[in-house]
């Protein structure tokens, strides 16, 4: 896995504006500011006008329980809490990633191919 | 996204197709080629900068000031960030869109990181390709800012037209300078973190180390020093003057054309290496290849005839002079 970490404080915009530059296939916001209800739906929206549909949004930190239900309808998953295990994030992530947007593997010999090829054209 | 329509929308401006077009590359997608070819011709416009040096020379936010800078010219600019992958795990954390929160909500401004993914050397593989897809897209200038493990970036020679390299007082860079070979390889040098004790005495010292260079001495281009404060801005103005005059330099004696006519020629190698290996996959498959390596490893075929028996299998002639 690769996560791009972009910082504490980043508005709706700056979040969808790195999720379309790195062409992401999962956001995942941490909020603990009690703010999620304000921010979220302005992420939703702007992920949507951007034409981003295919990419996995979920959160975690202070969400209380009665936020959680209104929280998935906006198409937001996971919803962790304070205390859950990486593990746990980490294989939601797995579970969840849109396959389509998978990478593709190349075979081992076309690998080292590569690698072999870069030295011999110097 | 339909492949040629993906073309055309990033060739309209649009990010989110640039955007998929740099993941294409980044996975070695089979469409990437036809992409490529497509994008070539639209290329050729950007000037494109590298930066590299010590991890903590401050690069990033060095960049990121950049970036404000030619703004202001009214430039519109890319940047490729290049972090390490791990070695144990092939994952990795790319965190420099953290010195880049200034440039937030600027359309002119494209950013985009990338993992090395096992690519020694400081950049990713793929860095050529994606810079291509880069200057199609109409970026003024495009930035890659390497992974600065302190050793020979020769890399970024590859990849990048003019190299800075950065430079902090007081690390004792001038002695790495002479052993990674950091010397030859950059166009201008800056020393950040200038406010602090030292900057007098390591441009002093660079200055001199570079006056020891016997290639330098025939070339065009005297190398400028440039002291800048990263965190205030200071010596940025400087410094974009002097990778603009290093543009026109490169012009102006033809090391522009020369050095792109070397890139296609290593490129169509490249390329032609790979179409090798993959008609050889094809042939004999890759268990047989492993069969053939393991007989050359303990002696019971040599490589010579075995790759001589290839080369036939694959319809190429005999890779040695014959034999009567």
């Amino acid at each position: 896995m690769e996560v791009i970490y972009t910082g504490i404080r980043q508005t709706p915009q700056m979040i969808v504006e790195a999720a379309i530059q790195e062409d992401v296939d999962a956001i995942l916001m941490s909020i603990l500011s009690g703010a999620h209800m304000a921010i979220f739906p302005k992420v939703m929206e702007l992920l949507k006008a951007g034409g981003v549909d295919d990419v996995l949004v979920m959160a975690g930190g202070i969400l209380p329980d009665e936020d959680v239900p209104a929280i998935e309808k906006m198409g937001i998953k996971g919803n962790f809490g304070p205390g859950t295990s990486l593990n746990t994030i980490i294989a939601f992530v797995r579970v969840n990633i849109n396959p389509d947007r998978l990478a593709h593997e190349l075979t081992p010999l076309a690998q080292s191919a590569e690698e072999t090829a870069e030295g011999a054209a110097q | 996204m339909p492949q040629m329509d993906i073309v055309a929308r990033l060739l309209a401006g649009d990010r989110r197709a640039l955007a998929r077009v740099v993941t294409l590359i980044e996975n070695g997608a089979l469409e990437t080629r036809a992409i490529l070819a497509r994008l070539h011709a639209h290329g050729g416009h950007a000037h494109i900068v590298g930066f590299t040096g010590s991890p903590g020379a401050g690069k990033s936010t060095l960049v990121m000031q950049l970036a404000r800078e030619l703004r202001r010219r009214e430039q519109r600019i890319a940047i490729l960030a290049v972090d390490p992958s791990s070695p144990f795990t092939g994952g990795a954390i790319l965190g420099d869109r953290i010195r880049m929160q200034e440039l937030a909500g600027d359309p002119n401004v494209f950013i985009r990181s990338m993992a090395s993914r096992g690519s020694l050397g400081g950049l990713a593989a793929s860095t050529r390709d994606v810079v291509r897809a880069l200057d199609a897209a109409g970026f003024d200038t495009i930035i890659i800012e390497t992974v600065g493990a302190g050793q020979a970036e020769v890399e970024i020679v590859r990849a990048a037209q003019s190299v800075v390299v950065v430079t902090v007082p007081g690390m004792g860079d001038e002695i790495q300078a002479i052993k990674a070979g950091i010397l030859e390889i950059a166009d201008v040098f800056v020393v950040n973190k200038a406010d602090r004790p030292g900057a007098d005495q390591t441009a002093a010292e660079l200055r001199m180390l570079l006056s020891l260079d016997e290639h330098r001495k025939e070339r065009a281009w005297r190398v400028p020093i440039v002291r800048t404060n990263a965190m205030t801005g200071e010596g940025v103005p400087e410094l974009a003057d002097k990778l603009a005059a290093h543009l026109v330099m490169l012009k102006d004696t033809g090391m522009l054309a020369s050095r792109s006519g070397q890139q296609a020629r290593s490129e169509m190698l490249a390329l032609l290496h790979q179409a090798l290996v993959e008609k050889i996959e094809a042939t004999i498959g890759v268990d047989e290849w492993d069969r053939l390596v393991a007989d050359v490893v303990d002696r019971s075929r040599d490589p010579y005839t075995t790759a001589d028996e290839l080369a036939h299998r694959v319809g190429l002639g005999r890779t040695g002079p014959a034999e009567d």
